[in-house]
């Protein structure tokens, strides 16, 4: 079973003095390829520190993390480099889409490639393939504020998918969406690990989703309180 | 794909909206440069049109356009003889406000819908409408004259006839009264004006010397009475001279400076003097308006640009998040910038363009001053680009995640 996020003994802290408050403490989590864990816990528990520290926008202040085999922050990083890690690596989802409201379903889809180094016509081609296969297509050359949140939230997952990243991270992808359309998402972050072997990450307060992870890890103060592993 | 573009192709309501109003900012810098342009080029009108090489003035003066110059009228006969020179003229100048005066009772006389026609682009002048103008004195058939007649003839049998420029307002034929003397006006001339914008207005030396030294009867009287007698009446302001090609126009002048009481002055010593003492105060003057003005558009174009900055928080933050170099973010908000700028200036060109001939003063803009301008928006929008770009570049990518 290949690891694609490990994080070993991890620790985050913010401020200084007495107004120091330590966010993350001791943090050991492994993700494998193909793997969909939840990351659950109350506000202040630990669970942005800790997404925000795997898209590699904190360092941490003690501890390793690996990602898809590399070492982050060991040796000098910079923030190029960074931003080439989350470029090629990471696929991003988030609560409310965030899809660039002045490019059409196609282009935010097919931006994320020509800004690795894809070029646009064969950008634009893979963009439609992606949104066909998430059953979006016909939505192709439709404005965001024109799809529904359904539609949109789809639009974003095939963004995140763009350049087949290894490692998927959903920051609460159901939010704002009613029950049955976050089962479909839920259903289409399953099928993406399964078959592209993507190691996802999925922040969330939604209980009507819990049954859907591989794994739940419960976090509390800054710790991990637990894990859930599906039967 | 080039994001700005497709950002203001989505919100080209608004962006087209604050181009409207930077243009009128703008436009209105651009007029201020093209016054100013106007203004020189009214000042050298005078000079440039009389194609005089040599300028003889009275001694210790700059001449006729800076102060006051008075030298006997045989002085052209003087300067006539100077070895290189081909022809010489005397000339007065004086400003003079003279009343339209209507038609001679000929039966050419012209109504007045036809006086507006024929006066053209500045026939506003009525019948008995006040008119302020330079009055050229000169000898006919002598340097001095009018640079070229648009309509009617030149001054052909020499006493009360005038050539005026359209801009006064009269037509061929009308009747100007200057100092209770009735000129008939015989011909036009165009872009002809002082260095302060009044039309130019040619007389002949005759009867520029009446206008200027002929006492009215009550004061010829007093004169008298008091044992003085008449004014010396050949009495001119400059003379004005042509060289042949292949003479030294230096040399000539430093011959007429040694002479006792008079001074001279080539060509282009005569325009510097009226571009550094008349124009200076107006380039320091519109200079000034027009700093200020590309100040306020500096400001306002920063303002803007911050604005969208601030307005796409959101976008940049998941541009950034999703891998996007700096140099993405960079173009995203400096191309916006370059843009509102070069519509902007589009526009204000245009806009100017469409209303210049309707400005009290002349407004002159080629291509270089309008090639200038551009490049000096393009620097302002350029540095007012730099606000919203420390901006963005400082948006934290963190900000894409979370509600």
């Amino acid at each position: 079973m290949t690891m694609l996020v490990e994080l070993a003994g991890i620790a985050k802290g913010f401020g200084q003095g007495e107004a120091r408050v330590q966010a993350l403490s001791d943090i050991t989590l492994n993700v494998a390829a193909g793997e969909v864990v939840g990351l659950r816990g109350p506000s202040g528990s630990g669970k942005s520190t800790l997404l925000n520290l795997v898209a590699c926008i904190l360092e941490p202040d003690a501890g390793v993390l690996r990602l898809a085999g590399e070492t982050v922050w060991e040796g000098k990083w910079s923030r190029a480099d960074l931003r080439a890690l989350r470029r090629e690596k990471i696929g991003f989802i988030f609560q409310f889409h965030n899809l660039l409201p002045f490019l059409d379903a196609t282009d935010n889809v097919a931006l994320a490639m020509t800004l690795n180094g894809v070029p646009l016509r064969e950008a634009r081609t893979k963009a439609r393939d992606l949104l066909d296969y998430l059953q979006v297509g016909r939505r192709a050359v439709a404005m965001p504020s024109k799809l529904s949140g359904g539609e949109a939230q789809r639009v974003a997952i095939a963004r995140a998918l763009a350049n087949h990243p290894q490692i998927i991270l959903a920051d609460e992808p159901t939010a704002a969406l009613d029950s049955e359309r976050a089962q479909v998402v839920m259903d289409l972050l399953r099928q993406v690990a399964r078959e592209q072997q993507a190691a996802v990450i999925v922040v969330t307060h939604d209980d009507k989703i819990f049954s859907r992870f591989d794994r739940l890890v419960s976090l509390r103060d800054g710790r991990i309180e637990g894990e859930h592993v599906s039967p | 794909m080039n994001l700005a573009l497709r950002d203001i192709r989505h919100n080209l309501g608004r962006f087209l909206l604050t181009c409207v109003g930077l243009s009128m900012l703008l436009g209105v810098a651009l007029a201020m440069v093209g016054i100013y342009g106007g203004v020189v080029d009214e000042a050298l009108s005078l000079a440039r049109g009389l194609k005089a090489d040599l300028w003889v003035v009275e001694g210790g003066t700059r001449g006729p356009f800076a102060e006051a110059s008075r030298i006997p009228g045989d002085a052209r006969e003087a300067v006539a003889r100077l070895p290189g020179v081909t022809a010489a003229g005397s000339v007065t100048f004086q400003t003079v406000e003279a009343r339209h005066a209507g038609g001679s009772g000929n039966a050419d006389t012209p109504d007045e819908d036809t006086v507006r026609e024929q006066a053209g682009e500045a026939g506003r002048s009525r019948v008995g409408a006040v008119l302020r103008m330079q009055v050229v004195g000169y000898e006919l058939d002598r340097p001095g004259g009018p640079p070229g007649i648009l309509d009617g003839r030149g001054i052909a049998h020499g006493r009360l006839e005038m050539v005026v420029d359209r801009g006064a307002g009269v037509p061929v034929g009308a009747m100007v009264d200057m100092a209770g003397i009735g000129f008939r006006v015989v011909g036009l001339t165009t872009r002809a004006v002082s260095a302060s914008g009044d039309p130019l207005a040619w007389i002949t030396l005759r009867d520029s010397q009446d206008l200027q030294f002929r006492l009215r009867p009550p004061a010829a009287r007093r004169a008298l009475q008091g044992g003085g007698g008449a004014l010396p009446r050949d009495t001119v302001n400059a003379v004005v001279a042509h060289l042949s090609p292949n003479a030294d126009v230096e040399a000539v002048a430093g011959e007429v400076r040694r002479w006792k009481h008079f001074a001279a002055l080539t060509a282009r010593e005569q325009e510097t003097v009226l571009t550094s003492s008349l124009v200076d105060r107006a380039r320091k003057q519109l200079g000034m308006f027009t700093t200020v003005l590309l100040l306020v558009s500096a400001v306002i174009v920063a303002l803007i640009i911050y604005t969208l900055t601030m307005d796409k928080v959101r976008d940049i933050a998941t541009l950034k998040l999703i891998g996007a170099p700096d140099a993405t973010i960079v173009a995203l908000v400096m191309q916006q910038a370059l843009l509102l700028g070069a519509v902007s200036f589009a526009g204000a060109t245009v806009l100017l363009f469409a209303v210049k001939d309707n400005f009290p003063r002349r407004v002159l803009l080629g291509p270089e001053e309008i090639a200038g301008f551009g490049l000096v928006v393009f620097v302002i929008s350029l540095l007012a680009s730099l606000l919203g770009v420390r901006y963005a570049l400082r948006i934290d990518p963190a900000q894409a995640l979370g509600g």
